[in-house]
């Protein structure tokens, strides 16, 4: 085997080797440590890259860990949707890194690099696996590291909302694991491909068992995903944390929404009988309450951060109207949606942290506050990064919202949805857009007199450079909004096609 | 059929005990709650391969039949993670207790409603 065909482990591999490194090195020599992890999301990207240009070839390509070929052994899966989310994440992870080593949030405790780099390990093997368990046991990987990223830097907000974060991630995984268990007893198997042919061949007895497991996977995944009712732990969670950490969670809610993109096609399609697509019904209206509750939050935030937070739910409901079409051009718009905004939520906790660095005790409250310097710089930073998270021209939120909204009239089944769907998209926005107003002219356009002649705090513009890397990545990810779409199409057009995920996974039968 | 009931209504027993605790307000009876349901989890997911009695899980020449042997791999993973998150919210909730003077899950320090007062609860204070 050529080194070449070992890329598809690379990107697990490859943060499972810098974790150890940087817990060793860390203690003697600290900037080698952040050498080691800086390096080592430089090399996930080059390697996420590598096989988003692979993947692009169309063939589905399939890793078997171990030599032990499927269904028997793990196996890995690189098509052009974990493609797409590798290279979002190891993007967002890069500039999240960055803004950690430039604003020295990485130094408040001694395991932030590894750390890190367990969590991508998760993402990245999240990502990959062709394998339910296997996928369950990266969801593990990737909430514990999470854990401890969340508490990095301690304080009572961050270990109260530490408690409650913990409690409803080892209940979800618990019914993770129940819902494992079921289909595991229905189908004697744990590949994903496989289990799609073998949930075709069920019985009648069988079939309503089936849609209690597709409902309770699906509910698993929209917990991790933030989507209503499941959502209220989110808000609190993303607010207290690190920022630059808050803007690596962002890609960690779309982790349940690329599990249920992956697994509803795949194992509850249409041969799934009497549960083919039995989470459908109840994913719209989730989604519509998601992004109702999430920019309505946008709408009363009190602070920047909790903006973001609310923008986060908002967004993962939007795109999840997308994904509850089940069509090609709905999964389309869904896929540049996500990209979209996930970059758009890392850039809002970016420009919030770079406004509560220089406003000292006033921190990011939406409250007037005094002076502050590169007031106007700032001020602009914060006004593309809310176009962009609401979705107004000229960012890829507005192409990304116009396809989703163009994309379901069309949706079969939908005749009386899709002016629900529209009604709740356009709304959200509106919503979202005078939240943010409010919020942006209490911090930039009003100020009051320092008190006690106090100097407002001068900070290097250093850590200006991480959110306006992302910005940069929104507006050129709306100008290559062509091909990104046609990527995506394809992209979607391959998860759709169950079949050929079946030969890639299985060989030839 | 009776090994079949015992199984099911202990996971059920186990299940309904887990939920009640998880939904408790302190963080000591939520961590309780967490580690029954892990446990009705463990035993669900090892039934999982169908209840086998007297049969190996490995190749044997003697054997006539064998049990499932994946669940047991399954259960045993599934076991080492659950360990590993319990002791972890474990140490959070010390660790919150004593930075926060508070063991309560939503971190208000003091019950506020009578009714928690009149249970006879007392509020743990503050060990600074």
């Amino acid at each position: 085997m050529s080194l070449i065909q070992h890329l598809a482990i690379a990107p697990v591999v490859i943060p499972a080797l810098a974790a150890p490194f940087a817990v060793m090195v860390m203690r003697r020599k600290r900037t080698l440590g952040t050498a080691i992890s800086l390096l080592s999301c430089a090399a996930m990207l080059i390697a996420a890259l590598a096989l988003l240009v692979q993947a692009g070839e169309g063939t589905i390509r399939t890793y078997a860990l171990g030599n032990w070929p499927a269904p028997f052994g793990i196996v890995l899966v690189v098509d052009r949707l974990s493609a797409i989310m590798l290279t979002l994440a190891a993007t967002v992870s890069l500039i999240a890194l960055v803004h950690a080593v430039l604003t020295g949030a990485d130094r408040k405790g001694w395991h932030f690099h590894p750390l890190f780099q367990f969590q991508m390990l998760g993402l990245n093997g999240a990502f990959l696996t062709g394998d339910l368990f296997n996928l369950f046991v990266f969801f593990e990987v990737l909430l514990i590291a999470s854990y401890g990223l969340m508490l990095h830097g301690q304080g009572p907000a961050r270990l109260k909302a530490g408690v409650q974060y913990v409690v409803v991630n080892i209940v979800g995984s618990s019914l993770f694991l129940i819902a494992l268990g079921l289909l595991y007893a229905l189908t004697g198997t744990l590949n994903m491909a496989d289990m799609g042919l073998r949930v075709a061949a069920l019985g009648p007895d069988d079939q309503g068992l089936l849609r209690v497991v597709a409902l309770l996977l699906v509910s698993v995944f929209a917990l991790k995903a933030a989507i209503a009712p499941l959502h209220l732990w989110l808000p609190r969670t993303y607010a207290v944390t690190t920022p630059a950490v808050a803007a690596l969670f962002a890609i960690m809610t779309k982790v349940g929404v690329y599990s249920i993109i992956r697994v509803v096609p795949q194992i509850f399609g249409d041969g799934a009988g009497a549960a083919a697509w039995a989470p459908a019904p109840y994913l719209l209206p989730a989604a519509a309450i998601t992004a109702i509750v999430g920019f309505a939050g946008v709408f009363v935030a009190r602070s920047l951060s909790e903006q973001a937070a609310y923008a986060v739910i908002g967004s993962t409901g939007t795109l999840l109207i997308a994904v509850a079409g089940w069509q090609a051009d709905t999964l389309t718009a869904a896929i540049y949606y996500l990209v979209h905004s996930t970059l758009a939520g890392a850039a809002l906790f970016l420009v919030a942290d770079v406004v509560a660095r220089r406003r000292a005790s006033f921190a990011d409250t939406a409250s007037a506050g005094p002076a502050f310097c590169q007031q106007q710089t700032v001020g602009l930073m914060f006004m593309a990064a809310a176009i962009a998270a609401t979705g107004l021209p000229p960012l890829s939120g507005f192409i990304g919202k116009l396809l989703i909204l163009e994309s379901i009239v069309d949706t079969p089944g939908w005749q009386g949805a899709w002016g629900w769907a529209w009604g709740v998209i356009l709304a959200t926005t509106l919503i979202g857009v005078i939240g943010f107003a409010r919020t942006g002219s209490a911090i930039f356009w009003k100020d009051i007199p320092p008190t006690d002649g106090a100097e407002p705090a001068v900070v290097s513009s250093a850590d200006m450079v991480a959110p306006v890397i992302t910005l940069a990545l929104l507006a050129a990810w709306s100008i290559g909004a062509g091909a990104g779409t046609a990527y995506g199409a394809a992209a979607a057009g391959q998860i759709l096609d169950s079949a050929s995920a079946v030969r890639a996974v299985l060989g030839e039968p | 059929m009776t090994l079949e009931f015992l199984v099911a209504s202990a996971i059920g027993v186990l299940v309904a005990g887990g939920i009640y605790m998880v939904l408790r307000g302190r963080t000591f009876q939520v961590v309780l709650g967490l580690t029954l349901f892990s446990y009705a989890v463990n035993l669900f997911l090892f039934a999982s391969g169908r209840l086998t009695v007297n049969a190996p899980p490995i190749l044997s020449e003697t054997a006539t039949a064998y049990t499932d042997p994946l669940p047991q791999a399954l259960v045993l993973t599934a076991i080492v993670i659950t360990f590993g998150m319990t002791a972890f919210a474990v140490v959070l909730a010390l660790r919150s207790f004593l930075e926060t003077g508070s063991d309560q899950v939503d971190g208000d320090d003091a019950p506020s409603t009578p009714a928690h007062a009149a249970s006879g609860e007392t509020t743990p204070g503050p060990r600074a």
